[in-house]
């Protein structure tokens, strides 16, 4: 069942290509049937998986026998959540792309294009196979943005693309040096399960772990390497944000877990201090440059990096609290982000047509837009990290792995979190809850701002819904990452010294 | 040599015959029969002619199974010969559909006639086991395609291109030739695979290093690679679009394995192997070229504003990622691997380069030139011909889920399996990766003039929809689409010519 969430997300890209242009305005509702095609196939074939921490092979075939290339795709408590928010995300953004009326054909497809191969990326389980559906990605995210986006789209979509494809290059020469230390034997060379049995020396592990975890973390927004993930954002349409945001950087993250600290450990030993202080500083950075902004989605497009710092702290934090935190953090901040992308652009941005906040100040949005203002507030206290919506677990886990394995990085990390309630303190002041001076020119009766609509409506209850249910019930994910995690962490002290 | 040697021979060089029988074929229906008739009847009859003559000689290769085989010591046979070979008869297929269009000239005749003489040229270069037979394949090919670039004879650029190609082309065949001339005379033979006996066991050797460099010389000037690409830009950019992506599929392709094969063969270990861990002595020549051409390819083609000149630099900058290939056959443990994945990034960039040059080819016909401007807008205006230019062009970037991706794989893992760790590959491999944003980028940029960019209205020259020519015609289209497929099925099924192409070298025994 797993595997069709990819194959759906192809089928319906390649549905919408060949969709004839008289029908062009029922592509929208096309793409939502195949989007929720593969979040269905996700959940459903998910709940075949019993959270013992095993993985659950889906497909295993050759695929270039003479490459010893497999076509490898397998589940475990790790990346099963991963592929349930790609299914969410994928439903929401296209509700939340309802409105777009400019080749919706194209655009759809390219969207699935993209859905399909996050994943593949989840679930593949031959690192030549991840990174194949890792690069088919760039492309997508490319035209969606140069084409659909708003702000310096071209710039940004550039930007966004040249530094993936520098990131994957890094990537490449790691998956090299692994194919030809491995070349030879008879078994499968790029089997991730089975290399991360494999104990590497440490002199390999040292050289060849940052190639996977800078190359994989240019997709997440490692400090200093993230200036592409604000631009990229705020170029991007909605979807294509939230989809960047949502889902797109967790790509990043979730390969520098799999193919970068799962199989080195001692490589993630010797980088261990400079990774956590990169990314702490991207928490800290992110957060205080968000504080500054004037363009609203500027604010979100910051904010996606410093809750990144908490992913990519947690991976290296090397216990199973702060690993299993990050791929929490990662599902959360999926949902958040998306939600907070879908505000700003989708239900103020398209409607008001400014994101700068000292203009919207004068709309008073709380009155006019209350539902908009009311998913701000919520999705902003899920931000801040409040009890009751996921970040809060997320990043509470992330913090106490971090305290065991450096306490200074979770002191500054503390700090990180204050300035994440200030930025979105902010924001929502600025943007919603702010009255305009009696005399401001603009305040007299404005134009009136089309409702929100239904399929906005859905999208973030489905979001926001998902969020509280993480926060009050954290082991609905909880109980399936920590036993991997677990089995992630006995597996380095079963191949030796670290 | 006797009778039944020389059946035997007719029998082995069968599709070489049946190429070269189209050739006159095609050359005799021209001048004999169509006189007078419309050009383009006589270019349908003469495509029509040379598809028949590659299908026919096609079929022999797949059909007519051969054992390994030498004749004479001169015309080298066995399984990869033949899917090389195989290659190229399709390449010239695809080119001969191209040339349909090829309303530039009325030598109809002899542009298809030359087209496959070229073809015979290359089969030949694929073939040869003997110094003689190495330079008189070259030959045949290199004056094939002069001539065929000049055919456009209002064109003084083509004129221009012809000449530059010309000129450096001899001078590229009299290093070559004094290049051989030394091979033969340190070991008395003309023989490939005797000349590697007789160098056996040499030491260090001023005149053999001399014999090496400049017969490198020769295929370096095939290939395109730094510092003998210097004809290239200007031979894509004037010549024949039909032309011009022979010379950047076929030519290539089988120059380089000419080249792979002349490595491997002459000068398994050349002077100082004799000490344990010695590179052969053409490795370091060969490593240099690699570098120099990735690098001044790469850069160069940042700056093009022509879209035929930008494939030509980003031709050189290919031509250094299989060189890496052909420095990979250096080691002798894995020749095999190192084969096919020169065999396998050939023939999967021809076939993209190939598309690239039938876009080209959509736009001069439209604008009068392939400037990069000009592509502002194709999106619009011929959606299949921007698409299959997307395949092609992130093909050549190496992006999933195209040929190239497997291929640069492969060609780097083969590259890093043949030396040490950190040894030179390595290093190679490391630039050639760092490198590669590079070429995403022209590549990209390419692509958004194509599709995102948009047109500005007033500009535009009088192009409304009913435009014929907006569209493309159909069989540029067509041969887009079927080398798009073939890029894009590569890409997703690497095995379907790794699996026969790893079978072949293995019964070729190398």
């Amino acid at each position: 069942m797993l595997p069709w969430t990819i194959y759906s997300s192809f089928a319906g890209a390649l549905v919408l290509l060949a969709w004839p242009r008289r029908w062009a305005g029922a592509a929208r509702g096309v793409a939502l049937g195949f989007a929720l095609a593969g979040a269905v196939c996700g959940v459903w074939g998910g709940l075949a998986y019993r959270p013992s921490g095993e993985l659950l092979t889906l497909v295993r075939a050759p695929w270039v026998p003479a490459l010893g290339l497999e076509y490898f795709l397998a589940v475990d408590g790790l990346n099963l959540p991963l592929v349930w928010l790609t299914g969410l995300a994928a439903v929401a953004g296209i509700l939340f792309s309802w409105n777009v009326t400019e080749q919706p054909r194209a655009f759809f497809a390219l969207y699935l294009a993209l859905i399909g191969g996050v994943y593949g990326v989840f679930l593949s389980f031959d690192l030549f196979l991840l990174f194949f559906f890792y690069e088919v990605a760039i492309i997508p995210k490319y035209f969606l943005i140069a084409r659909w986006g708003s702000t310096r789209r071209e710039y940004g979509a550039m930007k966004l693309a040249l530094y993936s494809f520098a990131g994957s290059a890094l990537v490449f020469l790691g998956v090299l040096a692994l194919y030809v230390k491995a070349a030879g034997g008879n078994a499968p060379p790029l089997d991730l399960a089975a290399l991360a049995r494999r104990d590497y020396d440490p002199g390999f592990q040292r050289w060849v772990f940052p190639l996977f975890f800078v190359g994989f973390g240019v997709l997440a927004g490692l400090w200093p390497l993230h200036t592409w993930a604000p631009t990229g954002h705020v170029a991007a349409p909605t979807a294509a944000s939230m989809l960047l945001a949502g889902v797109v950087m967790k790509l990043g993250a979730y390969g520098a877990l799999r193919a970068g600290v799962a199989l080195f450990p001692s490589g993630v030993a010797a980088w261990q201090g400079v990774f956590l202080a990169l990314a702490v500083t991207g928490i800290v950075y992110g957060g205080l440059v968000a504080l500054v902004q004037k363009d609203f989605k500027f604010v979100i497009g910051y904010s996606s990096v410093s809750h990144m710092g908490f992913v990519l702290l947690g991976l290296v934090t090397l216990n199973p609290l702060g690993l299993g935190g990050a791929v929490l953090q990662m599902v959360s901040h999926g949902l958040i982000a998306g939600l907070l992308f879908a505000v700003v652009g989708r239900m103020v941005y398209d409607r008001t047509h400014t994101r700068q906040l000292d203009e919207l100040t004068g709309l008073r949005l709380a009155r006019r837009l209350p539902f908009a203002a009311a998913t701000f507030v919520l999705a902003g206290m899920a931000s801040m990290g409040l009890p009751g919506f996921s970040g809060f677990v997320a990043e509470l886990s992330v913090l106490v792995g971090a305290w065991e394995a450096q306490p200074t990085a979770a002191v500054v990390t503390g700090a990180g979190i204050v300035v994440g309630a200030a930025y979105i303190w902010r924001a929502l002041q600025k943007a919603f809850a702010s009255e305009p001076l009696p005399d401001a020119p603009g305040s007299a009766a404005p134009a009136p701002l089309e409702p929100i609509t239904l399929p906005e409506r859905l999208g973030a209850g489905l979001l926001l819904a998902a969020t509280v249910a993480l926060g009050l019930f954290p082991g609905l994910v909880m109980d399936y990452i920590l036993p991997s995690a677990r089995v992630l962490l006995e597996a380095w002290h079963a191949g030796g010294p670290r | 040599m006797n009778t039944a040697q020389f059946f035997e021979l007719l029998k082995l060089a069968g599709p070489e015959a049946l190429i070269t029988l189209t050739a006159l074929a095609a050359l005799l229906v021209d001048l004999m029969v169509m006189p007078g008739a419309p050009l383009r009847a006589r270019r349908g009859i003469a495509t029509l002619l040379t598809m028949v003559g590659c299908v026919a000689a096609g079929l022999y290769l797949v059909r007519v199974p051969v054992q390994a085989a030498v004749v004479g010591g001169l015309f080298a046979v066995d399984a990869l010969t033949q899917l090389v070979k195989l290659g190229l008869v399709g390449l010239t297929g695809l080119t001969a559909a191209l040339s349909y269009e090829a309303d530039y000239t009325d030598h109809v005749g002899e542009h298809f006639a030359l087209l496959l003489l070229a073809t015979v040229g290359l089969m030949v270069m694929a073939s040869a086991a003997d110094l003689v037979l190495v330079f008189l394949g070259l030959e045949l090919a290199g004056l094939s395609l002069y001539p065929l670039v000049a055919l456009n004879k209002a064109s003084p650029r083509a004129t221009e291109a012809a000449l530059k190609y010309f000129f450096f082309g001899a001078l590229a065949a009299a290093f070559t030739l004094f290049g051989f001339s030394f091979l033969y005379g340190l070991t008395g033979t003309t023989n490939l695979a005797g000349i590697a006996t007789a160098l056996h066991g040499r030491g260090p050797d001023p005149l053999l290093a001399v014999a090496v460099g400049m017969s490198l010389v020769g295929f370096g000037f095939k290939v395109a690679a730094v510092p003998f690409h210097l004809w290239a830009p200007d031979a894509y950019q004037g010549a024949p679009t039909p032309v011009a992506a022979l010379i950047a599929s076929g030519s290539k392709l089988a120059g380089f394995f000419l080249l792979g094969r002349f490595v491997a063969l002459t000068l398994p270990e050349a002077p100082g192997a004799n000490t344990a861990g010695a590179a052969p002595g053409w490795v370091p020549v060969v490593a240099a070229l690699a570098l120099a051409s990735m690098v001044a390819g790469n850069l160069a083609a940042l700056a093009q504003r022509d879209f035929k000149r930008l494939l030509a630099y980003s031709a050189v900058a290919h031509a250094g990622y299989l060189l890496l290939a052909v420095l990979a056959l250096s080691g002798a443990v894995h020749r095999s691997a190192a084969f096919a994945a020169l065999v396998y990034y050939g023939m999967t960039y021809a076939l993209a380069g190939l598309g690239a040059f039938a876009a080209a080819s959509h736009l001069e016909r439209r604008a009068g030139d392939a400037a990069l401007d000009r592509l502002v807008g194709l999106g619009r205006r011929a959606p299949w011909v921007a698409g299959g230019l997307a395949v092609f062009l992130l093909s050549l970037a190496g992006l999933p889920p195209l040929a190239g991706f497997p291929a640069k794989f492969y060609v780097f893992a083969a590259a890093l399996e043949s030396g040490p760790a950190a040894g030179l590959p390595f290093w190679l491999v490391v630039a050639a990766l760092g490198l590669s944003p590079v070429g995403f980028y022209y590549y990209l940029r390419v692509l958004k003039l194509a599709w995102v960019v948009a047109e500005d209205s007033t500009a535009t020259p009088a192009t409304s929809e009913s435009d014929p020519a907006a569209a493309g015609r159909p069989i540029e289209t067509a041969v887009m689409l079927l080398a798009a497929a073939g890029v894009v099925l590569l890409g997703v099924f690497p095995e379907w010519l790794l699996g026969p192409l790893r079978a072949a070298i293995q019964q070729a025994g190398w």
